[in-house]
């Protein structure tokens, strides 16, 4: 089903206007309202009114996620706070949070995106939609919550609990239809479901949503055989609000972008040149709707590519590829986002050397295993075996403590890390 | 219906407009709100043709009239009720309307203008008790029906609305603005200046925010009714407890 007909098939001609009236008025907003974006503009010597067609945007300079770190927790902020009916953010671990404001029209805008997604993979008002995403600062959870409701389906608020056979006991009791969670968890419970001897034909799941970690096709097939349901792709950014900002249709060949909300660029991530559709890149957006929080060209970080053309569910929108990876290598394990270089910390502080290491992700009955090969270098390890181990132990611990989440260190030669065509060395093995 | 992008314009060296992009749809009532001077009105007669743009385009039903004489954009079909109603009120209220119909005189051959004077008197009946009278001696409120019943003797299909609250008793107001949403029912397209924000947005479909000749939001009358500025800047929210 199409949610709202009106944008999402809209003539690529009238979406067109619709998108630079709403980056305009976008813009002299950002540049009278926020102090950011008005000195960014002065300093660059952008004038609003020479951004006359979408082409012009790659005029304006990049946000990045260091200048919304930075201007934490309010800076960045459209309105007066009073104006500001909810605060989401980050989780920090990898630097200083970011907060992300919203008004009341923010929350209505982004309801209605994740109504979108959802209808769009078939879910409607006879759905019981079962939401094991976290509810708390993160998000997911209260973004597909209001989104599920706006729709109309009868929402189980099951939150990504630990307790992962209540879970599926309240998913078979309420007789549940719809799962939305991360790929990762869906697949723990399927592993769950196992143990407690549960054929998934005794649940009533025809529809799996799934997103916030980058997951592929075979992770698709698993959970797809084991949960027997038909699983789909949502995306979304904390930074855009959260969930919502483009989905997979009944086709499933690329994710709807709601651009009626967000104009998307795909860039070089290295020199932030735009690349054409169908090039991979870094994904890019500028909210066009936003009051709150809005964002002019903000990096993602997100490795994907534009597909254009008519999809043959009748929306008109831009589709983009399913995130595989990260610009950056961060890697999403059990829910936990980790950069290589936290890793590169923690080894440069417990060996006092800097080995090149490997970050090998495997997935066991629904639970992400990290295991870190560490390079060995001439003089770094003493031969003796419990100095070795207690070395090992320190990693782990350190790993445990800074990352949350543990991993298994090994102790490698350096010939037998994976290495690029290029010659250097992978920094993820990521094999789920 | 109608399609401005990047329009600058103005008044000699005075640059009023500094690229306004908006659009209006068939059969909505889009209105633009803001403040005195903020170029509301600017905009109306830019796109009728009385004011030049100094650049920009603006598409009328996909054909480029920013470079048309007035006349023609009538002609074209998008008419302007202007502001303070500018009725001859030295001519009755037939022949006021019967003025309206001016532009559709081709070659000396008058259109046959009873079925038009016929409609406009269905949907403003006072017009047609004061059918004989002259327009100077009818109330700001007649006479404000009176402009945009003119202004359909020209077959509009885009009517343009400068103010229509202007200098009207609050009843008055509500009748003609109830007249207002009618026409868009009856299929009619509307694009309504108004500084009565509460108003304009009460019957609106779509609306803008215009300040200092930038627009500064677009979205539904519900969002905008409903975002902060607006509430603050045009609909009085925040004095709301000091005056009740």
């Amino acid at each position: 089903m199409i949610f709202n007909a009106r944008y999402e098939t809209m003539p690529r001609d009238e979406l067109e206007q619709l998108q630079i009236e709403r980056l305009q008025s976008t813009l002299n907003r950002v540049y009278r309202n926020v102090a950011f974006y008005k000195s960014l503009f002065d300093e660059k010597g952008i004038d609003i009114e020479n951004i006359k067609n979408i082409g012009d945007i790659a005029r304006l300079p990049f946000t990045t996620k260091e200048d919304l770190r930075r201007s934490y927790p309010y800076n960045m902020f459209a309105v007066p706070l009073r104006d500001i009916v909810r605060i989401h953010s980050t989780t920090g671990r990898t630097g200083r949070p970011i907060a992300i404001g919203y008004t009341r029209n923010d929350i209505h805008s982004w309801s209605e995106q994740v109504a979108r997604v959802l209808a769009a993979a078939g879910v409607t008002e006879n759905d019981f939609a079962q939401i094991a995403f976290d509810y708390t600062m993160f998000t997911g959870g209260f973004g597909i919550h209001y989104g599920a409701e706006l729709l109309g389906a009868s929402v189980i608020p099951s939150s990504q609990s630990s307790n992962i056979q209540r879970q599926i006991r309240i998913m078979k009791d309420y007789k549940t239809t719809v799962l939305l969670s991360t790929p990762g968890y869906a697949l723990r419970i399927a592993g769950n479901l196992k143990e407690m001897g549960i054929h998934p034909d005794e649940l009533n799941l025809k529809t799996g949503i799934f997103g916030a970690e980058p997951w592929g096709e075979a992770t698709r097939a698993r959970i797809e055989d084991q949960l027997h349901l038909s699983a789909y792709n949502i995306y979304g950014v904390n930074e855009m609000m959260g969930p919502g900002v483009s989905g997979e249709c009944s086709l499933k060949s690329g994710l709807h972008i709601n651009e009626d909300h967000y104009i998307v660029e795909i860039v070089d991530p290295k020199g932030g040149k735009p690349l054409r559709p169908g090039e991979e890149g870094e994904l890019v957006i500028t909210t066009i709707t936003r009051e709150g929080f809005p964002l002019i060209r903000y990096r993602t970080g997100d490795r994907t590519s534009l597909l254009e053309g008519a999809c043959a569910c009748g929306r008109s929108t831009l589709r983009m590829q399913r995130v595989a990876s990260r610009t950056d290598d961060m890697v999403v394990i059990n829910g936990i986002n980790i950069f290589p270089a936290q890793i590169g910390e923690v080894l440069k502080k417990t060996t006092s050397f800097e080995p090149d290491f490997q970050i090998v992700i495997d997935n066991h009955d629904g639970e992400d295993l990290m295991e870190i090969k560490v390079a060995v270098l001439d003089n770094m390890f003493d031969d003796e075996v419990r100095k070795l181990l207690l070395l090992k132990n320190g990693i782990e611990a350190g790993i445990e403590r800074e990352l949350g989440t543990p991993a298994k260190i090994t102790f490698v030669e350096q010939e037998t890390l994976h290495t690029t065509a290029g010659g250097a060395i992978k920094p993820v093995v990521d094999n789920r | 219906m109608l399609r401005v992008l990047n329009l600058n314009s103005g008044y000699g060296k005075l640059k009023v407009l500094k690229g306004v992009s908006l659009h209006v749809n068939p059969s909505e009532i889009v209105t633009i709100i803001g403040g005195n001077g903020s170029g509301k009105s600017t905009l109306l007669r830019t796109v009728a043709g009385i004011i030049r743009r100094q650049e920009g385009t603006i598409l009328f039903n996909g054909r480029d009239i920013s470079a048309e004489q007035p006349e023609k954009i009538v002609a074209a079909g998008c008419s302007l009720v202007p502001e303070g109603r500018m009725i001859f009120g030295t001519m009755t209220v037939r022949e006021n309307l019967m003025l309206g119909a001016y532009a559709r005189i081709r070659g000396g051959r008058h259109p046959d203008m009873e079925a038009e004077l016929d409609a406009a008197y269905r949907i403003f009946p006072r017009l047609r008790e004061r059918e004989g009278q002259l327009a100077g001696t009818l109330s700001g409120g007649e006479q404000q029906m009176l402009a945009i019943g003119r202004a359909l003797m020209a077959k509009p299909k885009l009517i343009m609305l400068d103010e229509p609250s202007m200098g009207l008793a609050p009843i008055i107001m509500k009748i003609i603005f109830e007249e207002i949403r009618k026409l868009r029912d009856a299929g009619n397209t509307i694009l309504l200046v108004e500084q009565n924000a509460r108003a304009a947005l009460g019957i609106a479909d779509r609306g803008y925010v215009i300040e200092t000749g930038q627009m500064f939001l677009e979205g539904t009358a519900e969002e905008l009714l409903n975002n902060n500025d607006v509430q603050r800047a045009y609909l009085g929210k925040d004095y709301k407890s000091i005056s009740e």
